[in-house]
């Protein structure tokens, strides 16, 4: 059954595991719901466009880019912004250890792109499956190399577990051994 | 040994950014901000007749709506020639011309389309060749902009912003004299920083008249500096705040949207306005990378020995000045690359064109006047039969060489080339450069390129450092650096935690800056942020010891100069075993019997450079940075003959940093460099049509790499230290890019055979030059 919204209208979008309810017009995007409702800002407008990837979030375990999604759309549906993962997601740690991003505005897309492969696949999967994922996103930073290794030392990882906070590592971390931990 | 350097340590702010706790500019709340929206043109140049807002001032929601009848100022750092919305005249398709603010930015939007323009169009001027011509129109006519700063040459009645002259030796007769000359010329396009981050600024007036703006921005203290100018508004009644920004590579080193977010502040009364740029709009309206034309000869003897080279530059700097003069100064002063050429004459001509107009980007002019050069030096060694990394071995600038512009060379101040070719070649397997047959019709090529770069800010710029500490005897370090992505925050930090000898985690970095609070760092540019901001913490590191020694005294009853400072302790050098934490003086000491001691610590340190000149107009002599940073970098392909498409197999740079004072995150900034010097050379560009009109200003057909369309990227540093820099470090950050076009366009010209001197390198273009003889 097709819905029919008109003006401003209250939708019911169950994010980061909790119910909220919003004010929304039919053409208002995901995106702008989550930043300017829901102060949910980790997910970025890089291109309003779907081309650069920094508004991704996860959409009943797909990554989605959230300003190509209507507010509207999402109704029903369970959606993961990077807020929701804490500090505990393997990704995260992975992202920082392999030194995958560097002004950091790319990194919330990138990194829910990531959350959702390992939940896609349990094993590291071949690399080109890796680069059909992450082709979906831009970054103008790094040079990719970092984000590579950061897939494979997700993977090296054990499954997320415990309370979000606790597996944060000491403020003052340094890179493995050696110049190039590529 | 160290505490804090020679570490790979991670970025400060590395959690805040993988747990989206980062802020960036547009992050803040928004709720109760009006939103304001732009008006472009649609022409590359044209006249206004009229611009009818009616309309969209009627409609509701509309707070107000401005044109450039409103703002009659005209911007520019050094030269003041852009008005804030056009007025009379559209000089670029993307220019602003008109700005709403309403309730929201659909009703803002919806009111730009009520706008009703009427243009008359005018011819558009698209290359520097053709607004150089007799006869072309000029786009600023006389009196239409005045000079900020003294070393801006414009030529009235011409198209010409700015000239810069080198002369040194004789060229002329030495050239003609040579056995083997080499001439070509080079046309390369203009393109976007595409920074991931959008730009955006926000303002408020409040009733006391305090002007406060938040932007993305790599300058907040040029923002104060051009809005005090131009509104004469008390510098210090206007604050400028940064959080993170979100990529820049000079980008947002330009004030453009911080105007317009105060005039839409101030055309409503002061209300809190944002402006966010569509990235349609961040792509033709705001300022691009420059384009550039140029006519190289070089002449050596018959054993490659440079004797002379001749260098025209055209900068195509757009339809405004920008910093775009200063980019033509740049290409003089290193005009000859990092090679000694005895008898140089080169001319860098600024030239307005109706592009978009052009700010810093990534290497500031250098990625663009190296391809000229060193596709010209490839060429050379050619001709004279020579390995490319030998041609550039045996002319390597070093000891009795002076710069283009006669400063004299010495190891520490400019780096060793010799020793970056010595390790680029078994970093990227180096092999002469021949042709190797993979397959019938595929081949692998490498192609070498050499670079240098010093910088050009003012000749007084200044920074400074403030550090105050807490209760656990940790450190805060407030400056005006920006955190963009370069680690210069990391940087800083272990700078800090190096010279008071504590672990880096006990120091706290203030993460966005703020003109009212952090003292006044000239602008995060020209990757010089280490140098000038860390002399400056260094400073401020020495005044805190000083104090803290004194403290120590008092508390431990020696003199000041018995006390030894090391891991959060103050120690008696006579008695080793006694000592006091930092946290006990920090805020002076008491006594056990509760007698108070000594002061508060409060470090402080700044900093204004020194030694710097302007050029002299006829011979360029002069110096106009601190330090040189230079490197050698190699690009392989394999490359198919009969489709013209090739694959990008590793990229390699070896760099004289300095020193590695933390070569996981300088290893990685390089690659970055790299990764968009490959995105560039072989990809990017702005294309227009035949009227000037932006052909694909958004992300989905301007195409940037994508994961798995990446070579290997390899790094290695040379380490020569800069005897005035912070631990010797040199400035690093944007040199990656710079030799990569270069050394492609010398990979793929060997590999097809022809002469490739434009970019970008796509299939297309080099059907073109291999089948028709040129490029």
């Amino acid at each position: 059954m097709m819905k029919k919204y008109e003006g401003k209208t209250v939708i019911k979008l169950r994010v980061n595991g909790q119910d909220h309810e919003v004010a929304a017009r039919p053409a208002d995007i995901l995106l702008d719901v989550l930043r300017q409702q829901l102060g949910l800002t980790a997910a970025k407008p890089g291109c309003l466009n779907g081309d650069c990837g920094a508004c991704t979030v996860i959409v009943d375990g797909w990554p989605i880019k959230s300003c190509l999604m209507l507010a509207v759309e999402a109704e029903g549906h369970d959606i993961l912004t990077l807020e929701g993962l804490g500090g505990r997601a393997a990704a995260q740690k992975a992202f920082v250890a392999a030194n995958s991003f560097q002004c950091g505005y790319c990194t919330s897309g990138f990194l829910m792109v990531c959350h959702a492969l390992q939940n896609h696949y349990s094993e590291l999967p071949e690399e080109y499956v890796i680069e059909e994922w992450l082709q979906a996103n831009l970054c103008r930073c790094t040079s990719y190399q970092e984000l590579r290794r950061a897939v494979r030392l997700m993977y090296e990882q054990t499954p997320p577990s415990g309370s979000p906070r606790d597996s944060r590592p000491p403020a003052t971390n340094v890179f493995p051994a050696g110049k190039n931990p590529l | 040994m160290t505490t804090a350097i020679d570490k790979s340590i991670q970025r400060r702010e590395a959690w805040d950014k993988v747990t989206g706790q980062a802020q960036y500019c547009d992050d803040l709340p928004a709720a109760g901000m009006l939103s304001a929206r732009l008006l472009t043109s649609t022409y590359a140049h044209a006249r206004l007749r009229s611009v009818d807002i009616a309309a969209a001032q009627a409609l509701p929601g509309v707070e107000c709506v401005l044109t450039g009848a409103d703002c009659p100022q005209l911007f520019g750092p050094l030269l003041q020639d852009r008005p804030a919305l056009a007025r009379d005249k559209v000089r670029y398709a993307g220019e602003p011309l008109a700005l709403v603010v309403a309730v929201d930015e659909p009703t803002a939007e919806q009111a730009l389309r009520l706008i009703e323009v009427d243009y008359e169009p005018l011819p558009p001027l698209l290359k520097p060749a053709q607004a150089l011509e007799r006869g072309a129109p000029l786009l600023h006519g006389q009196g239409s902009y005045k000079k900020v700063l003294e070393d801006i040459y414009p030529e009235p009645g011409t198209n010409i912003a700015s000239h810069y002259r080198i002369r040194k030796g004789d060229s002329q007769s030495v050239l003609q004299k040579c056995a083997v000359i080499v001439r070509q010329c080079f046309g390369l396009p203009p393109s976007g920083h595409l920074a991931m981050e959008i730009r955006t600024a926000r303002a408020e007036i409040t009733a006391q008249g305090q002007v406060l703006i938040t932007t993305s921005s790599q300058s907040p203290y040029s923002v104060r500096k051009q809005l005090a100018e131009a509104f004469l508004i008390p510098a210090g009644q206007i604050q400028v705040k940064t959080p993170l920004v979100g990529g820049g590579f000079g980008g947002k080193a330009a004030v453009c949207l911080e105007i317009l977010a105060y005039l839409a502040s101030r055309g409503v009364g002061g209300k809190k306005v944002r402006l966010t740029l569509p990235r349609e709009q961040d792509m033709a309206t705001a300022p691009c990378r420059l384009g550039l034309e140029a006519e190289i000869s070089i002449g050596a003897d018959q054993n490659g020995l440079i004797q002379a080279a001749e260098l025209n530059y055209y900068l195509d700097c757009g339809a405004y000045t920008d910093i775009a003069p200063y980019m033509a100064k740049a290409i003089a002063v290193d005009c000859s690359g990092p090679y000694q050429i005895a008898n140089l004459s080169c001319d860098a001509l600024c030239v307005y064109t109706n592009h978009t107009y052009a700010t810093s980007f990534r290497g500031f002019s250098h990625a663009e006047q190296t391809f000229c050069l060193e596709r010209t030096l490839d060429m050379l060694a050619q001709k004279c039969g020579d390995d490319p990394l030998q041609l550039r071995l045996k002319n390597a600038i070093g000891p009795g060489c002076t710069t283009p512009t006669q400063v004299a060379y010495s190891a520490g101040l400019i780096g060793d080339l010799p020793q970056c070719l010595e390790k680029i070649q078994p970093l990227s397997c180096w092999d002469g450069g021949g042709v190797t047959k993979i397959k019938p019709h595929t081949v692998r090529v490498k192609g070498l390129a050499c670079f240098w770069k010093t910088a050009n800010p003012p000749t007084d710029a200044i920074s400074g450092a403030v550090i105050t500490f807490n209760p656990d005897g940790s450190v805060n370090l407030n400056t005006g650096a920006v955190e963009m992505g370069s680690g210069c925050h990391t940087h800083l930090n272990q700078i800090l935690a190096e010279r008071l000898q504590l672990s880096p985690d006990q120091v706290h970095v203030v993460a966005a800056p703020d003109t009212q609070v952090a003292p006044e760092h000239w602008k995060t540019v020209a990757s010089l942020t280490v140098n000038m901001a860390g002399r400056a913490v260094l400073a401020a590191a020495d005044d805190a010891l000083s104090q803290l020694r004194v403290n120590a005294g008092l508390a431990l009853g020696c003199p000041d100069a018995e006390i030894e400072i090391a891991a959060g302790r103050a120690f008696s050098k006579k008695n080793p075993e006694r000592f006091i934490p930092f946290k006990d003086i920090v805020q002076g000491y008491k006594s056990p019997a509760g007698q108070s001691l000594g002061q508060p610590v409060i470090g402080r340190g700044s900093l204004m450079l020194k030694g710097l000149s302007l050029l002299d107009p006829y011979s360029g002599s002069g110096r106009t940075g601190p330090d040189w940073s230079l490197g050698a970098q190699v690009v392989e392909v394999e490359a198919d003959l009969r489709t013209y498409t090739y694959r990008i197999i590793s990229a390699s740079t070896a760099m004289d940093v300095g020193r590695a004072i933390n070569p996981e995150l300088m290893r990685a900034v390089i690659a970055g460099g790299m990764a968009m010097g490959v995105s560039l050379a072989s990809r990017e560009s702005f294309a227009y049509n035949s009227d000037g009109i932006p052909l694909k200003p958004n992300l989905r057909t301007y195409k940037l790499m994508h994961i798995g369309e990446e070579p290997d990227y390899r790094v290695d540093f040379v380490e020569t230290p800069e005897q005035g820099s912070p631990y010797g470090v040199r400035s690093y950050s944007e040199h990656g890019i710079i030799g990569m076009p270069a050394a492609l366009g010398n990979a793929l010209s060997r590999a097809f055979a022809c002469r490739l001197n434009t970019l970008p390198l796509n299939p297309e273009r080099i059907w073109r030059a291999a089948t028709e003889g040129d490029s």
